[in-house]
């Protein structure tokens, strides 16, 4: 870009090239490791894949993906998220753009990052500064009028993602309900009802994240590098 | 009514520690004093705050006051006086770390800190202090300046962290960082005297030196542990 930046004033801030960022966040217990550990089992083999990741205590999840060998170690990232996982993904994205930066250098070929938030509650949701893309994940068994609540995870996700549709009879939802209040507060945008524990494959949600990474390569990866700092002193 | 000098708007944007620049995974050894009980309420915390001001908060204040003066034949020498008066890797690690986040936030507002040194001469992972002194020179402050931020940030990151830890009363940590003013305005003013008395870049032996084998020891056996909430 150099010293033209075109009409935009913050080009800076828009990053071009670079693997897909792909944001994961989700209330605790919704699946999120789970997902995250089924997109890299499903797609670790054609595409380059790291993730960072945003626990309580550090490396509780890294320790679980680790520990199903899903990706080599090297390419597993844990950051301290100082007892608030929502000022990591959104306020303040510092420790997280460290952790992608590096894996970044560290892997010149990645095609996808995931960033998985630590859990939190319905209003989470991640900076555009640190994803390009994100996923939020609820669970039948959480209840089914978490789609009608709302929040920013639900309603403003690019990927709505409700988990554990196998336990609905088991707790009473109603799948119909959910996925009705889920397309009214999102405007249309896709929602994904699976159940990781009969599709270890996530099939809906790689489908989804193989689209975005094509949408992505055509209309960002391809474009020139980062531009330089505006002036302003 | 008297008007505040110029660039006081850019002295509280660099003091807000809400400036998104990785502060707040730092705990500066709060957590640690907490796991050790050595901090367990309000009154033990603002013990533990003087204590900081008055070895990490004046040698940051100076080091700061010390990096508005930078060029960039001199970065190497005071990124090294920064290392010797940080003994402890856990707690250069943790300065550099946040020298980095703050140095994304510099880039992307100022072209550079001034006509003789930009930023990509600071190297990767500068020292915090460093890259703060280099911002407050971008904003048009001085050494004094720069020597206040840092100081007041070495009492207010642990603050914020221990209100978290101990779910202390914000008003009681507040009022115990509010009650320091008087010590971090003395800290800066002193650090700050130095730094501009010395000639750079060897009499910038004489920027304070203070240590705390305590903090130090606290850094390192936080580090060490696979369970942390803070990165320090």
């Amino acid at each position: 870009m150099g010293l033209f930046h075109g009409d935009d004033p913050h080009a800076h801030t828009v990053r071009t090239g670079g693997p897909l960022r792909v944001g994961i966040g989700g209330p605790v217990g919704s699946g999120k490791t789970a997902l995250v550990a089924a997109l890299c089992r499903t797609l670790s083999d054609r595409l380059s894949i790291a993730v960072v990741t945003n626990d309580i205590y550090t490396t509780e999840d890294a320790e679980f993906l680790r520990r199903n060998a899903v990706l080599p170690d090297e390419r597993i990232s844990a950051v301290q998220t100082g007892c608030c996982p929502h000022t990591a993904i959104r306020d303040d994205i510092t420790a997280n753009l460290d952790a992608v930066d590096d894996l970044v250098e560290r892997f010149a070929d990645l095609d996808v990052v995931l960033v998985e938030s630590g859990g939190d509650n319905l209003t989470a949701s991640f900076s555009k500064g640190l994803v390009d893309v994100q996923v939020f994940v609820v669970d039948v068994a959480g209840g089914d009028k978490v789609p009608r609540k709302g929040g920013p995870g639900v309603t403003g996700a690019d990927l709505l993602v409700i988990n554990k549709r196998d336990l609905a009879p088991l707790v009473g939802a109603d799948l119909d309900v959910m996925t009705s209040d889920a397309d009214r507060v999102r405007g249309g945008r896709p929602v994904a009802l699976v159940s990781l524990r009969e599709d270890p494959a996530a099939g809906p949600v790689v489908d989804w994240l193989l689209a975005e990474l094509e949408h992505h390569r055509v209309h960002v990866a391809g474009a020139a590098p980062a531009g330089a700092p505006h002036a302003r002193a | 009514m008297t008007a505040p000098p110029a660039g006081v708007a850019a002295l509280l944007a660099l003091a807000d520690q809400r400036l998104p620049s990785g502060g707040h995974v730092h705990s500066g050894g709060v957590e640690e004093a907490v796991r050790g009980r050595l901090v367990t309420d309000g009154p033990s915390l603002r013990a533990f705050l003087h204590r900081r001001l008055l070895s990490v908060g004046r040698v940051t204040a100076g080091l700061a006051a010390a990096a508005v003066g930078l060029t960039a034949a001199t970065v190497a020498r005071l990124d090294a006086e920064a290392d010797a008066r940080t003994p402890s890797p856990a707690q250069r690690a943790a300065s550099r770390a946040q020298g980095r986040g703050l140095l994304r936030l510099a880039r992307a507002s100022w072209v550079g800190p001034h006509v003789d040194l930009a930023w990509a001469d600071l190297g990767a992972r500068p020292h915090h202090p460093l890259v703060l002194g280099c911002a407050a020179r971008a904003a048009g402050l001085g050494a004094g300046e720069a020597a206040l931020v840092a100081a007041y940030l070495a009492v207010t990151g642990p603050a914020t962290a221990a209100q978290r830890l101990l779910g202390l009363d914000p008003v009681e940590v507040a009022v115990a960082t509010l009650d320091l003013g008087a010590d971090v305005d003395a800290v800066a003013r002193a650090a700050a005297a130095v730094a501009v008395a010395a000639t750079p870049p060897s009499g910038w032996h004489a920027v304070p030196d203070d240590g705390d084998p305590l903090l130090d020891l606290l850094a390192e056996r936080h580090a060490a542990r696979g369970d942390r909430l803070f990165a320090s």
